[in-house]
């Protein structure tokens, strides 16, 4: 664990029987990036972000490198659902005063009127952003982010997007996020990877001012590469290109 | 050239009102009328007493069995007889719930434990429980202490059996969490995995109370001096087929009371299922 921000991963190689989902994986990301995880099914995406969040051990000859403390989102939220929500965000903390820490973060994301709410009760947006509370309180420095708006609405998921952008311009952590949405992570992320044969097939660098508009022209290019990279071919790719 | 004229077309969608049940109020004569036949069948009872159908020999008119409780009220011989069949039962019952509560802990969160303890307790649970009397009696005599045992042996399992199903039906991604959150050990069992298996272990704890009562009028049967039981069966020896009645009306009074407070504390305790979550 060092000082520096940023996360170095060294030859991580995960294997489960015959299948090799990490492959000598080298990545490095830079102190406050935002970075997005892109990759098949089974690519082993959600594998890397769990050695990063020290839920599964690294090999021995892997040379792992991450900032604490670290916070996950999960897909779920995976609040304790005999614990109010307040209780939940402050969970494991050691503060002399949990809930006023817990009140300011979830004030942040915009919960302030169910701090004392039971989990059972909260939609799925909400318990998201309980989750995102969480996460935020710890004042982590490496933020991950295991497919966490997978599982909401479209509406629901574009207000969560531009949450999660404040936040990340407020607190300044560098931000691993892990999905399988294409725009989703050309809308939130500096830099995307494309995870494919357990390393880093596709690294692109997303230069757009934010906030940024899926019909923005310089979308189209980087999504058609993006899509490439795992796999679809996007038949309206080829009608974008001039014909004549 | 022609235009294409997008000519609105009109989907002849059948109106779907929602046809809602005419709220009517069911008075509650309906509710009343569940209490009717058992109120019949006490009437036959008390006019076949009457009309010397039935001896009271074999079963006390219910005017009788009323008359003789307010007469064991009054003499204060009811209260202080269920006082202490009361004390059995809790004193059983503490013992019993907390030696399920800690086996079902120790087998619930380690291995080592699991192979140590469940064995042997899914083997002994097989046993009826009851049929230890004899063994009971031969090692702690005819004192307090087989009917307590036997009040505690009953509860253990109950309790054991659920509360060890609960603790090994926690998510294991809420204990996930709780690790990559910081939660320690001891965090993890107080935070998530004790509050996780609570339900389970209140359903065993209501299992437990019936076992409990159950195990007491077994238990009072061995030579008692005080308790329901004992008041029982020494109205057995005079014939009080009315005091026999009134006992056993107290030992129902009992179990449905202390189920009562179980749920109570359901209630409250489990407050955060959603399924008792008023929104």
């Amino acid at each position: 664990m060092s000082n520096n921000a940023g996360v170095s991963v060294r030859n991580l190689t995960r294997q489960f029987g015959e299948n090799r989902v990490l492959d000598a994986l080298d990545v490095e990301l830079e102190p406050g990036a935002f970075v997005a995880l892109l990759g098949r099914s089974g690519s082993g995406k959600t594998t890397l972000l769990r050695t990063l969040a020290g839920l599964d051990a690294a090999p021995a000859d892997a040379q792992i490198d991450v900032p604490t403390p670290t916070a996950v989102v999960f897909q779920e939220p995976r609040l304790l659902p005999w614990k109010p929500v307040w209780q939940n965000v402050a969970l494991g903390l050691a503060d002399p005063n949990p809930r006023r820490r817990a009140e300011a973060a979830l004030g942040e994301v915009g919960l302030s009127h169910r701090l004392d709410a039971w989990p059972g009760t909260l939609s799925g947006g909400e318990a998201q952003r309980a989750a995102l509370a969480r996460a935020l309180v710890r004042q982590p420095k490496l933020l991950l982010l295991d497919e966490p708006f997978a599982a909401l609405d479209a509406l629901t998921r574009m207000k969560m997007h531009g949450l999660v952008l404040d936040l990340w311009r407020t607190h300044a952590p560098t931000t691993l996020i892990v999905t399988h949405d294409v725009d989703e992570a050309l809308l939130l992320a500096d830099r995307v990877l494309v995870l494919e044969h357990g390393r880093i097939a596709t690294d692109l660098r997303v230069g757009m001012d934010r906030p940024r508009d899926p019909t923005n022209p310089g979308f189209g290019p980087l999504r058609a590469k993006l899509l490439r990279a795992l796999g679809v071919e996007l038949p309206a790719a080829r009608v974008l290109e001039p014909s004549a | 050239m022609s235009v294409m004229s997008a000519a609105p077309i009109r989907l002849a969608l059948p109106a779907v009102t929602q046809v809602r049940a005419p709220a009517r109020r069911r008075f509650s004569l309906a509710g009343y009328r569940r209490f009717l036949s058992p109120l019949v069948l006490v009437l036959l009872w008390q006019a076949a007493s009457m009309a010397g159908l039935v001896s009271p020999r074999v079963l006390a008119a219910p005017t009788t069995i009323l008359a003789s409780a307010w007469d064991l009220l009054i003499s204060g011989e009811l209260l202080y007889n269920m006082a202490v069949s009361l004390q059995r039962v809790a004193i059983g019952l503490a013992i019993g719930v907390s030696a399920g509560a800690v086996l079902a802990v120790a087998s619930g969160l380690t291995r080592l434990g699991e192979d140590v303890v469940d064995a042997p307790m899914q083997m002994l649970r097989t046993l009826p429980f009851l049929a230890l009397v004899p063994l009971f009696i031969l090692w702690f005599g005819i004192g307090e202490v087989p009917k307590i045992g036997l009040v505690a042996l009953g509860t253990t399992f109950p309790i054991y059996i659920n509360l060890f199903a609960g603790i090994r039906g926690i998510e294991p991604k809420l204990l996930e969490a709780g690790r990559v959150f910081g939660l320690s050990r001891w965090g993890l069992i107080r935070h998530v995995i004790l509050p996780g298996a609570l339900p389970s272990g209140l359903v065993g704890l209501r299992y437990a109370l019936g076992t409990a009562w159950l195990s007491l009028v077994v238990a009072e049967q061995i030579n008692a001096t005080a308790g329901i039981g004992y008041l029982i069966n020494d109205a057995r020896d005079f014939l009080r087929t009315d005091v026999i009645v009134v006992g056993l009306m107290v030992y129902a009074i009992l179990g449905l009371s202390a189920d009562a407070l179980v749920r109570l504390g359901e209630r409250r305790l489990l407050a955060w299922r959603p399924t008792l979550v008023g929104r």
